[in-house]
């Protein structure tokens, strides 16, 4: 490291660098900042610099029964979804892990795919099938939409996760007499704990955000994030500042939790260079 | 060591899902892609190819298409320009700091990205935060129209947005770098400049590759950002493919235009592949 930041040229070089990453984080954060700001805004979401600094967009945020509504909606969507991803995510990775099977290549291709693929294609192909088959759009629908494609997060944590386990263990347990079930459940599953806990989070994040997919499955009833996209059509206040303010704070601890959890289980890996490595093709 | 009963179980499940709720879909898509609507509006099940004559024929399409890659395209250098030297610093200078930064980048990810692009509204509009301080500063008299509803605030609003993918692979291909083959280059007497360009950015290639990938492709097919901030200069192809299967109801059009994107996209994928294999250290 100090021998990059040698000679003079070099710590110009460097100082040259701190000062790029210090405009990017400005870039980055700055949208976040008048995010915040205009919560307190007094004067709406328009203006400069904020007038009248107050916490009403919050009471009115509290008293707002349809916001409230889609959060439940939405929460319960991811948790659906969770579910789905998991139970189908897990065993797949399981599947490129240990099984050859005909078709293997296209299976994980397939699988991945809804991870780099816009959303608006998976959204679509998916409108198009409950419109073949007659089923109405609903909750139900979106869950299944985001089921299917947050699996290929599931898939991803979980083959990293198996990627590092010693499957002398496995095999230990086997040989002593444990059937594939209790191996799964005794063995295998609480080694990938670390995996499944962080799929599990990102997921869950990844379904209360999403719009691209939603956006054509929806039924009578909004998810948070259509909510807002119906808001932001017919013009905003400061109250839908106010909630994404609360979303980034709550987000901002389920970070600290999970890295603290890393810490713990001392780096399980991490997710970016495991969901690059599984698009890129070096999974399988 | 395991047995055939474990495999199937294992496998069979996630790959009928997979064949229902993606493959049937997709499948679908393509065959929908060779239907047409009849003047009723119903979908009729005859099978020919004028959809996608339709979009060789009908310049709105394909130059909306060009327009579309042309906007990823600027998305795409400039998340590069801004990502790649920042994954550099945090990798070879940041010491200890490292970690926190890492989670710094990724923290914007968290926040919902239909608000962090109606941040940029309210910094962008006639009355925002860029115009009052530019008109403060005496730099205009009159607030820019160009920073709103132009390709311009969709270029920056994606930049934003798809920065931090382009900075993941490039730090995770930098913090892989193997750091004696960066200490041999020194030692054998290269400038720091010359390190970089001959030893540290040939080997940290993948990862550019596998940036620029993301940022294109999930930039290309973004369809919320130019309906907030593009105005109708900066529509994009997908926002033709949400009026197809909204209000002009033609599905089947629509369905051809998205299977083309479609295509497109593997064939990204396949090509950045071949290009990562090329350029791969080992």
């Amino acid at each position: 490291m100090e021998l990059l930041v040698s000679g003079t040229n070099a710590a110009s070089g460097s100082r040259w660098l701190l000062c790029h990453a210090v405009a990017v984080f400005a870039f980055l954060y700055l949208p976040i900042a008048v995010l915040i700001l205009y919560s307190f805004n007094g004067e709406g979401v328009g203006g400069f610099p904020p007038h009248h600094l107050t916490l009403d967009w919050y009471r009115t945020l509290f008293q707002d029964a349809p916001i409230w509504d889609s959060v439940l909606n939405s929460l319960q969507v991811a948790l659906a979804a969770m579910v789905i991803a998991l139970t189908f995510g897990v065993p797949a990775a399981l599947a490129l892990d240990r099984a050859q099977f005909p078709g293997k290549a296209l299976f994980r291709r397939l699988v991945l795919l809804p991870l780099i693929l816009p959303g608006i294609i998976t959204g679509l192909s998916l409108l198009m099938l409950f419109n073949v088959t007659g089923t109405k759009l609903s909750l139900l629908t979106i869950v299944l939409g985001h089921g299917t494609a947050l699996i290929s997060v599931a898939t991803t944590e979980v083959f990293a996760g198996l990627q590092k386990l010693d499957r002398a263990q496995e095999e230990a347990s086997l040989d002593l007499g444990a059937n594939y079930w209790q191996t799964f459940w005794r063995v295998t599953a609480p080694n990938l704990k670390l995996s499944i806990i962080g799929a599990a989070l990102l997921i869950f994040t990844l379904s209360m955000d999403e719009i691209a997919v939603s956006f054509f499955l929806i039924g009578r009833d909004n998810t948070l994030p259509l909510e807002i996209w119906g808001r932001l059509r017919r013009g905003i206040t400061p109250e839908i500042n106010a909630v994404s303010t609360i979303i980034f704070v709550f987000s901002l601890v389920a970070i600290v939790f999970w890295y603290r959890l890393q810490v713990r289980g001392e780096g399980a890996g991490d997710v970016g260079t495991e969901i690059v490595e599984a698009v890129e093709g070096k999974a399988a | 060591m395991f047995s055939r009963a474990y495999k199937t179980a294992v496998t069979l499940p996630p790959l009928l899902w997979v064949a229902l709720f993606l493959l049937l879909p997709y499948l679908l898509m393509f065959c929908y892609s060779f239907w047409s609507v009849s003047a009723s509006q119903t979908i009729v099940h005859s099978w020919n190819v004028d959809n996608y004559g339709q979009l060789l024929r009908v310049s709105v399409y394909w130059q909306t298409l060009l327009r579309s890659m042309w906007i990823a395209a600027r998305v795409t250098t400039f998340s590069l320009v801004l990502g790649y030297p920042l994954a550099y610093f945090l990798s070879f200078h940041a010491g200890k700091k490292k970690d926190l930064l890492y989670q710094m980048v990724i923290i914007p990810l968290w926040v919902s990205y239909l608000v962090r692009a109606y941040a940029w509204k309210t910094i962008l509009g006639s009355d925002g935060v860029m115009n009052t301080l530019l008109q403060y500063a005496h730099l205009t008299k009159h607030p820019l129209e160009f920073l709103l509803y132009s390709p311009f605030a969709v270029v920056l609003t994606l930049t934003h947005i798809y920065t931090p993918f382009a900075f993941l692979p490039i730090y995770a291909t930098l913090e892989h770098l193997p750091r004696n083959l960066v200490e041999a280059s020194h030692d054998l007497g290269a400038t720091p400049a010359q390190t970089f360009w001959k030893v540290i950015f040939p080997l940290s290639i993948p990862g550019v590759v596998a940036g620029a990938t993301f940022a294109f492709v999930l930039s290309l097919g973004d369809f919320l950002a130019p309906l907030l901030l593009g105005g109708p200069s900066g529509i994009m192809i997908s926002n033709i493919v949400v009026s197809l299967f909204g209000a002009a109801y033609n599905w089947p059009l629509g369905a051809a235009i998205s299977f083309c994107m479609l295509l497109l996209v593997v064939s990204l994928l396949v090509f950045s592949e071949r290009l990562e294999k090329k350029w791969s250290f080992s």
